[in-house]
């Protein structure tokens, strides 16, 4: 054939997406498979040899459960419902304004805290007892003593879904800005403006149909991740019953240990229940075409533009404000001092909190700086490769590389058990080097989702130019294709940080606690900590990630301040 | 290919079986000889690290252990014991008998027996901590049993806790002091008052104090559960919570998550009485700001469920005597009495003020309790803890009952 | 001024079994010839095919002698045949001197001095530092061509090269391209569909 041939420099590269799929499939499928024999009976240490459906009859007996697999569903499925619709609509009501650059900066910033702190903004906010009732009390109500209304872990789990859809907004609004230039938007828009489509009409008419495949992959994680959520969930979510994905915590975490069988087989269960939310997804999307097309086919142009419009900006824009007031929320409440009620503001400040919880900081920070780090290069470096194997090829990576968001798909409690008895088997010591190996496990699908449409979509006309330039592939690699793709690497890189500044159960189970981060810690003093202790911690978890978006939002911009054609790239 | 993949396994299989790593096992009786091994050895002690005065405690002593035998103490921070336990299973499971990640854990009830029944402690060698002598077992028989189970020098005391009540004394004139009381109370007070969810330890404890309160016998609390009698045995309990759930904060459709949201609850004002393991609790909140200066504590008239918390060393442990140096300076007058102060963490002692010398009496006495702070002899009448079973099976009755609507 | 020469011997080019062009041509250094046809006829793919960039979707078969040397098998950025597009293409984050230096061979001494030389040689003396974006079209096609110049190609492909440009520019650019080839004595292939453009070049057209 005339392309190409695979010259030495090649093969490692070529190997590439085998070696991610090793890195990410092994573990993934020993510890899947060292969990699922249990859940069948096979646990020799515990006396379980002989293969049995008890555990199941068993884990359908909780009472409860079909409640819990019910809100475990509609979480899975009200999150990405709602966080998608809200996002096409922003963006299709404010593509090209001022609102959207706007949003663009925002999108960062609210990326990075991680899902716990979010949660616990929530909390402080909305809770009957929170900051926003504590505005409008007695002033506005009368109340002298928080109301006794059921706000937050409420029996449907829509505050757990609030919760999860305020932070998958700025996740799906990332995604889909990386997306938008590769269909160009403002071509289509102005074609169907053109026919007379108000403009937010026409755009949710001619870009959503096109853009919509490319972000499925991501809304596809924000289905997993919402069906399957442990951290949220354990704070604003259900607990009578508590939804699935908790109760197989709480189960692999009984002290009977009879109960990892049910544990086992609840994880299993919480693995199906992923799959169903995903194949209902599936309907939703022919659902959702075949209405779009009906609608698209009737012709009309210009009603409900307005309200399309308005929805769009006041959803996300709650969102927003919500999150915002959260982070006000953590930020007060880390300083109160005694704060009675009915009071606006606590009646004495204190920055004892801090000062504790900063003497306490240095080496769960380097910790989680160094895995951050460590474990962020490794999977820039693999993703890299992999996609970079991809252009290399000329053509795209075989099906078997969405294997890669499996770790995505496989609820974690599922898997980290096993796992653990899989270090054990292989005597790794839990130390830094194998806590950094399991982040990897999470941060890598994230990486490449984040990363790979960029890289595909750049023009290769590029890299055909260099290469008759003479460029070797390399060169192109080094010299073209990577600056030109360093902002979108950057924000890759600061999505992956974020990933990994976020694990608690990878990084305090596989790390069998020895290696203390900023996360272990919050989790361990949020189990009896204070409000203050909690908004501390929570603040502090935001911080690295935070640093990691400015980085990369700020970076680009610097080096690229005289690079006038490097802005259109971003 | 098959058969040098065959060779090259067994090589690495005897390379791992060759590991010079063989902790040593320390004979507890020889306490010099523990001394010289633990010199050098870091200890990685896994404890609940929920309350930052406990951490502070345990990073005090840690110090301490380093100054006075060179001995390095790693706090393992962990959100639920269970996490431990957990982490000693999988290494059981995986064949690793001498390189354990846990030398210490901070444990009791359930947790113990199931460490003990499934064979993942070390031992027996609590009992002959220079120490062990100070807690006078022979005279508090709750330090040789562990929610009814034989501890057979498998753990080592730590810290004492039972359980009381708080209540904002500003707005409440005659806390109730017994369960019929309390639903009469919350009755006349509705939504003032709730309890942790089971399994939470602090709610389960809760359900504990009641069922001895209500049933018409407590002796088959504290023999395992028989199944054929649960149901009549229970049945006070539960028409008493039927009662009860009505009248709870949320109408008991919501239950908090622990012991901690119960005093943040308490300081929004949500409820004005609450309950706590900890008679240094109240306390504590108030000097951190987060309860009113009015807040008091008491002990129900009949007295109330108590329990001694323990340290265990698991059978893989590599640092076995520095584990042990570790519990024997816990249980000395100085690390107690430290931990006694209520600035520090205002933990009741295990030890027996009889036993101990003058000048080490002289370091409990010296320390002001605060006024939220029940004395040892307002704490009455210390009720033993039922058999763990019970726990077990309240827990999952509860949940059947109220945990699914 | 060595000339180069380039002979294309039994081009086949089909996609899933179906022909898409058949092609034998010798082209001798400063001669161009016009591929011209409609869209989806494989003008695009003649050119991938030459410089080394056929999509494995496609099978070809022949022979591609440059100077006489067959190259169908060397990687794109060996087979020294040059390549200019509808834009400029100027790397968007390396100064005009950047992308003239990225063009240069590694062997070629003195960079700066030949930088200069190429930018005097079309009107932009001082260039080097600009940023590519605030050059006028015009200029930035120089610095292209300049740049393709640079590389020292044996040939070069040319794709629709001037359809973006405006009409009065378009003429500007088409003699300053067509000069500069013939001033190289490099042989080239142009893919285009305007008559004008193969007027310009004066050398054969093959129509597909």
């Amino acid at each position: 054939m005339a392309h190409a041939k695979a010259l030495p420099a090649n093969i490692g590269v070529g190997l590439a997406p085998v070696l991610v799929l090793v890195v990410l499939i092994a573990p993934v499928a020993l510890g899947l498979a060292l969990t699922l024999l249990p859940a069948f009976g096979y646990l020799p240490v515990l006396g379980g040899e002989r293969l049995t459906l008890t555990y199941f009859a068993q884990l359908f007996a909780t009472p409860g459960l079909a409640h819990s697999v019910a809100v475990s569903l509609m979480a899975g499925l009200l999150t990405p419902l709602l966080a998608l619709s809200l996002v096409l609509l922003f963006l299709a009501g404010t593509a090209g304004t001022r609102l959207e650059r706007w949003m663009r900066r925002l999108v960062a910033p609210l990326l990075a805290i991680p899902h716990a702190a979010a949660a616990f903004g929530l909390a402080f906010l909305i809770a009957p007892s929170g900051l926003f009732m504590r505005l409008i009390s007695p002033e506005l109500n009368g109340l002298s003593s928080p109301p006794d209304v059921l706000i937050v872990n409420d029996y449907w789990g829509l505050t757990m879904s609030a919760g999860l859809i305020i932070k998958e907004i700025p996740f799906l609004l990332l995604m889909a800005l990386a997306a938008l230039p590769q269909i160009e938007p403002e071509k289509r828009v102005a074609i169907a403006r053109s026919l007379g489509y108000r403009p937010c009409r026409a755009w949710l008419m001619t870009v959503v149909p096109a853009l919509y495949p490319l972000i499925r992959l991501p809304v596809y994680a924000v289905i997993a991740f919402a069906s399957a959520t442990v951290d949220v969930s354990l704070i604003l979510g259900p607990n009578l019953p508590y939804t699935l994905s908790v109760m197989v915590l709480q189960w692999f975490n009984d002290p009977d240990l009879n109960y990892r069988f049910v544990a086992a087989a609840g994880a299993l269960l919480q693995l199906g229940v992923t799959i169903c939310a995903l194949l209902l997804w599936r309907l939703i999307e022919s659902l959702g075409a075949w209405l779009g097309r009906r609608w698209i086919n009737r012709g009309e142009r210009r009603s409900g533009e307005a309200l399309l419009r308005v929805s769009g900006q006041l959803g996300v824009g709650l969102a927003v404000l919500v999150s915002v007031g959260g982070v006000l929320a953590l930020l007060i409440n880390s300083f109160a001092g005694f704060w009675r009620f009915p009071d606006n503001l606590p009646g004495a400040w204190t920055t004892q909190t801090w000062s504790r919880a900063l003497g306490e900081i240095a080496q769960p920070l380097a910790n989680t700086l160094l895995i951050a780090l460590v474990s962020t290069a490794i999977a820039i470096v693999m993703v890299l490769a992999v996609l970079e194997s991809e252009q290399r090829a000329g053509r795209r990576l075989s099906p078997s590389m969405l294997l890669l968001y499996l770790p995505l798909l496989v609820p974690q409690i599922a898997f980290l058990f096993g796992l653990i008895v899989a270090t054990e088997f292989l005597r790794w010591a839990p130390d830094i080097k194998l806590v950094i190996f399991a982040h990897l496990i999470f941060m890598l699908p994230y990486t490449f989702l984040t990363l790979a449409e960029a890289y595909r979509r750049l023009d290769p006309r590029w890299s055909q130019l260099a290469a008759t330039l003479g460029a070797s592939p390399w060169r192109i690699f080094w010299r073209v294709r990577l600056p030109l793709l360093l902002a979108p690497c950057l924000t890759a890189a600061a999505v992956a940080i974020a990933v990994s500044v976020s694990q608690y159960l990878a990084t305090q189970l596989i790390g069998a606690g020895r290696v203390p981060s900023l996360t272990t810690e919050a989790v361990a003093l949020a189990s009896g900590g204070s409000r203050g202790i909690i908004a501390v911690w929570a603040l502090l978890q935001a911080l690295i990630p935070m640093l990691g978006f400015a980085l990369a939002l700020f970076l680009p911009r610097l080096l690229w301040r005289n690079r006038r054609g490097m802005r259109g790239l971003n | 290919m098959h058969r040098r993949l065959t060779g090259v396994s067994s090589a690495v299989l005897a390379c791992l079986l060759a590991l010079p790593a063989f902790a040593a096992t320390p004979e507890p009786d020889d306490w010099e000889q523990v001394l010289r091994e633990a010199r050098g050895q870091t200890v990685y002690f896994d404890a609940w690290a929920g309350d930052p005065q406990i951490n502070s405690y345990i990073a005090w002593a840690a110090q301490q252990l380093q100054s006075l035998y060179g001995v390095e103490v790693t706090h393992v921070k962990l959100s639920d014991t269970a996490e431990g336990v957990s982490r000693v299973l999988a290494e059981k499971l995986a064949g690793n008998v001498q390189e354990g990640t846990v030398d210490l854990l901070w444990v009791n009830g359930e947790n113990f027996a199931t460490m003990k029944g499934n064979d993942l402690l070390f031992g027996p060698w609590a009992e002959q901590l220079p120490n062990f002598a100070l807690v006078d077992a022979d005279n508090h028989p709750e330090m040789r049993e562990d929610f009814t189970i034989a501890v057979e020098g498998y753990e080592s005391p730590w810290t004492r806790a039972q359980l009381v009540f708080y209540y904002d004394s500003a707005t409440v004139e005659n806390p109730p002091r017994n369960m019929r009381e309390l639903l009469q109370w919350t009755q006349s007070n509705r939504g003032q008052f709730t309890y942790p969810r089971p399994p939470v330890f602090l709610g389960s404890t809760f359900l504990k104090q009641a069922l001895l309160e209500l049933a018409v016998d407590s002796a088959p609390l504290y023999r395992p559960v028989d199944q054929a009698q649960f149901e009549s045995i229970t049945a006070p309990l539960w028409e008493f919570l039927d009662a009860l759930h009505p009248q709870l904060l949320r109408a008991g459709r919501s239950f908090p998550g622990g012991g901690t949201e119960l005093r943040r609850m308490m300081g929004d004002g949500e409820i004005s009485l609450a309950l706590s393991f900890s008679p240094s609790e109240a306390n504590a909140g108030i000097v951190a700001g987060e309860l009113p200066p009015t807040v008091r504590s008491y002990v129900p008239s009949g007295g109330s469920i108590g329990n001694v918390s323990f340290l265990a060393i698991p059978f893989n442990a590599q640092a076995k005597a520095g584990a042990m140096v570790l519990a024997n300076f816990l249980l000395s007058a100085q690390a107690q009495a430290y931990a006694y102060d209520p600035e520090v963490m205002g933990s009741a002692t295990v030890l027996s003020m009889e036993m101990l010398s003058a000048q080490q009496r002289a370091l409990f006495e010296s320390i002001e309790a605060g006024p939220a702070t029940l004395s040892p002899e307002a704490l009455g009448n210390t009720l033993r803890e039922p058999h763990p079973d019970w726990m077990d099976a309240l827990e999952r009755a509860w949940v059947e009952r109220y945990g699914a609507r | 001024m060595k000339v180069h020469r380039l002979q294309l011997e039994n081009i086949h080019i089909s996609l899933e079994g179906k022909q898409l062009l058949a092609l034998n041509a010798e082209i001798s250094g400063g001669e161009v010839l016009t591929v011209m046809g409609p869209s989806g006829v494989g003008k695009s793919s003649l050119l991938a095919y030459l410089a080394g960039f056929l999509a494995p979707v496609f099978e070809a078969s022949g022979l591609t002698r440059l100077d006489g040397e067959v190259i169908n098998e060397l990687p794109a950025e060996q087979r020294n045949v040059g390549l200019l597009f509808q834009d400029a293409l100027l790397f968007p984050h390396l100064s005009v001197g950047g992308n003239l230096r990225f063009a240069l061979p590694a062997t070629v001494q003195d960079k700066e001095a030949r930088i200069e030389q190429a930018l005097a040689s079309i009107g932009l003396e001082g260039f080097a530092e600009r940023d590519p974006e605030t050059l006028s079209g015009g200029q930035r096609s120089r610095v292209a061509l300049q740049r393709l110049l640079l590389s020292e190609p044996k040939a070069v492909l040319l794709d629709e090269p001037f359809s973006r440009l405006d009409s009065h520019l378009r003429r500007e650019v088409r003699e300053f391209v067509f000069a500069g080839l013939k001033a190289a004595g490099l042989p080239a292939i142009m893919v285009t569909h305007d008559a004008e453009d193969a007027d310009a070049a004066g050398g054969r057209v093959i129509q597909l």
